[in-house]
């Protein structure tokens, strides 16, 4: 609650809510991160205009409908994201371990600020870290796989992107100008309503979701239209590598879903704006409606989460044993199975606000069942390295990993779904446990597998193994002592979002589970000075052959990175791993004896712009700056129309001559490179 | 881009005008008898969703153009399926939230 403040009831017509008193001078720790960022904000900035660069990251960047391009900036932003949302994490596991009391204000928390940590460690860890994390990679690997030159709608591609870096912006700016929701990371009323959080912070979080909610559904459909449309030729549906299946299962669900989540928030907002009532206490709102709708989007969500890095196990595993995947067919009806159940299953998020046997127990038993496609989709990849020649790369490192640490988070999600026993668990760090077992043993672990092995692919030289061992370890062993005590103490009974305790017991628990987070936290300075060194020492990691890994897929046919039109001569399939069957065939590698034009979408401003022009009308409607609001959406529309006139010239044709320059160079360098590979064999 | 996006069906003006008084009466139907208070309140109910329903499938036949003609079979399949889910979390919502109301607000 922001009880430091006053509440404003009659916004003023020019500023809003917006005064003085909404800068947190106060509090001593935002205002150091307040100046640390605006440090590291301006060197960045300064450091672009003294190097000339702006133009070349306006350009390159910025305005891009590169697919490969959009990609690598989602994963950019979602690591800089994923240090504001391990910060919360430190913050609050530093904090539990010392706020053993029998009254509020030990620790050095807060209540207000601990709430507000809480919040915004979940919204940034699923929206802001997570989300960005599967739409980069499908950036990134999507269009490749399946032999596609780019994206359905390029500019939409862009847009998303700029759409849903404005929602992480707006919650940024939560840190230093106002507050951030207090609510928990879904914002439940009538906590989150109108009378029991009446200032900005649940505003912030509205916004911030609903913009950059708009942003993921956009590229939900462009990456089904994508998939359903773009397929190079022979490429048959059953022909489609399976993380491009769990990709177009992911987007299903986010085409599904999101609408939940944009009209359960737009409602909240109502309710918030104009004193509707739908989940209030009075005039015959009912706050068990949101619970209900938020989690009918909430729990396809976390499998938009995890059926991606499904698919990059599938593909790492069978890189790696250098074995075909073992039972493809399955693999996909799990996917699809899995893709479905999600949707039935919403209700084991409130087994205990009181719907009764029956119910619990359909929604109970539903759950189970999605444990089953779950199983087989592991044997899958186990019967795939089974008598298959395994290397133990990092990516490898990374998927060995989560088949340990993510059927414990099976186990214990079978364990929650039992209505009965759900009782007991239901709100306790015995929840918590599990759910960071699943989403970071599986979803994250299988992101970070991903970008370990479609880095050298994006950019031309791989990252360091060594250190993306070392990464992977400490991850892995942080991971066990954070949370394995959680697990216990959800036993003792500690419920979560504690902000102190009376029992003296659960602080040893606590002790080793702020450990374990720092464990993690060597892990993640582990990755970023892996980024850091393998940039500096790429020319020892350069990939020259397009193939650093032995891949088996198109995107591994081609140099590293890609041409800007990924395909010269787009590829025809007759083969699951087409690329692989080539290489044994002896027909990979043979450079086409005359090109073609190549018909690509031009960059765009409009992306950026429209993107832009959102946050300040996020931020007026957060503020109540209703002149703002009013101006900015007009911005938008009109900033649309003035493109939808210039979408005539949106595309050109790159001439033969560049891309046969461009191929000839990579062909030129893939003989030298054998040419170096025989020397030494010799 | 390898296209295909351009040869989707753009229907004519007719047919945009046609969904377009279709889709104002079935909007001031159900706001017109709320307003008026004129019938009994399950006849209400009923008639508000079925204008519902009215309404979706005009927006869908009239300006998504979706016809029985299923140029792509994908938008068929999909359509079914997209149905699929939403009474999943229709039906499942209101027996839900039946439920709860049972059990949770008796007093109410």
């Amino acid at each position: 609650m922001a009880s430091k403040h006053t509440v404003i009831t009659d916004p003023d017509p020019i500023f809003g809510k917006l005064t003085f008193d909404s800068v947190p001078f106060y509090d001593p720790i935002i205002l150091t991160t307040f100046l640390v960022t605006v440090m590291i904000g301006v060197a960045v900035v300064g450091s672009v205009l003294y190097y000339g660069k702006l133009k070349y990251i306006w350009d390159e960047w910025i305005t891009s409908v590169d697919h490969k391009k959009i990609g690598i900036m989602y994963i950019i932003a979602a690591l800089i994201m994923l240090i504001r949302g391990f910060s919360d994490a430190l913050l609050m596991r530093s904090h539990q371990a010392i706020a053993l009391a029998d009254k509020e204000g030990t620790g050095y928390l807060p209540p207000e600020h601990y709430d507000q940590i809480f919040t915004a460690h979940g919204v940034i860890m699923i929206f802001f870290v997570a989300m960005p994390l599967i739409v980069g990679l499908m950036n990134i690997v999507v269009p490749l796989q399946i032999g596609a030159r780019d994206v359905a709608f390029p500019f939409l591609n862009s847009l998303g992107f700029w759409l849903f870096a404005v929602g992480a912006m707006l919650v940024n700016t939560s840190l230093f100008l106002g507050e951030f929701a207090a609510t928990g990371w879904l914002a439940y009323p009538p906590l989150s309503g109108i009378e029991y959080s009446p200032w900005v912070g649940v505003d912030y979080w509205l916004w911030a979701l609903q913009i950059s909610g708009i942003g993921t559904l956009i590229s939900g459909i462009n990456f089904f239209v994508t998939i359903m449309r773009m397929r190079t030729k022979g490429m048959t549906l059953m022909k489609m590598p399976v993380f491009t299946w769990t990709a177009l299962c992911a987007n299903v669900l986010i085409i599904l879903v999101f609408p939940i989540l944009t009209v359960t928030i737009t409602l909240l907002t109502l309710d918030r704006y104009i004193d509707t009532n739908f989940f209030t206490n009075e005039l015959g709102g009912n706050q068990m409606m949101y619970v209900n709708l938020i989690w009918a989007w909430g729990h396809p969500e976390v499998y938009i989460l995890i059926l991606p890095a499904f698919g990059v196990f599938s593909e790492v595993v069978a890189t790696f044993s250098r074995k075909r995947l073992f039972g493809y067919t399955s693999l996909v009806w799990a996917t699809a199975c899995i893709m479905f159940l999600s949707c039935i299953v919403w209700l084991h998020h409130f087994f205990t606000m009181g719907a009764g046997a029956s119910v619990n127990a359909f929604f109970g038993i539903a759950t189970m069942v999605i444990s089953v496609p779950t199983g087989v989709k592991l044997f899958n990849w186990l019967f795939t390295m089974y008598k298959g020649k395994v290397r133990f790369d990092s990516p490898m490192w990374w998927t060995a990993s989560f088949f340990f640490v993510f059927t414990i988070g099976g186990v214990t999600g079978v364990m929650l779904a039992i209505p009965a026993a759900d009782f007991v668990f239901h709100n306790s760090l015995f929840l918590v446990a599990h759910f960071h077992n699943v989403i970071i043993g599986g979803s994250l672990f299988g992101y970070f597998a991903g970008i370990t092995y479609w880095f050298p692919k994006a950019t031309g030289f791989k990252l360091d193994e060594r250190l993306g061992k070392w990464a992977c370890g400490l991850w892995t062993v942080g991971f066990f002592f954070a949370f394995m005590p959680l697990y216990a103490l959800g036993f003792m009974g500690m419920t979560r979002r504690l902000n102190y305790y009376d029992n003296p017991v659960w602080n040893a628990m606590l002790l080793l589970a702020a450990a374990g987070a720092i464990i993690i936290l060597m892990g993640i300075m582990v990755q970023f000075y892996q980024i850091f060194a393998s940039i500096r020492d790429r020319d020892k990691n350069r990939d020259l052959t397009g193939d650093p890994w032995d891949g088996r897929t198109l995107e591994w046919s081609i140099s590293s990175p890609p041409p800007f039109y990924n395909f010269a001569k787009l590829p025809v399939v007759n083969d699951r791993d087409q690329f692989y069957d080539e290489k044994q065939n002896g027909t990979a590698y043979q450079q086409p004896e005359k090109y073609k034009k190549i018909h690509m979408p031009k960059n765009t401003w409009a992306g950026v712009v429209i993107g832009c022009i959102s946050f300040v009308f996020g931020f007026a409607m957060i503020w109540h700056i209703w002149w703002m609001a009013i101006a900015s959406f007009l911005g938008m529309a009109v900033s649309y129309i003035i493109y939808t006139f210039t979408k005539e010239s949106e595309h050109y044709y790159v001439p033969v001559e560049e891309v046969e320059a461009l191929e000839s160079a990579h062909y030129q360098r893939l003989k030298e490179h054998k040419n170096q590979v025989d020397t030494l064999a010799v | 881009m390898s296209g295909g996006a351009e040869h989707a069906a753009h229907g004519s003006v007719k047919e945009y005008v046609v969904g377009l008084i279709l889709s104002i009466g079935l909007t001031v139907i159900p706001f017109g008898l709320v307003m008026s208070g004129a019938l009994s309140h399950p006849l209400t109910y009923g008639i508000i969703a079925l204008c519902a329903v009215g309404q979706l499938l005009v927006q869908v036949i009239f300006f998504l153009h979706m016809n029985g003609s299923a140029e792509q079979i994908w938008n068929t399949v999909s359509g079914a399926f997209v149905v699929l889910i939403v009474f999943v979390i229709m039906l499942g919502s209101i027996w839900v939230m039946n439920h709860l109301n049972h059990n949770m607000l008796l007093g109410h």
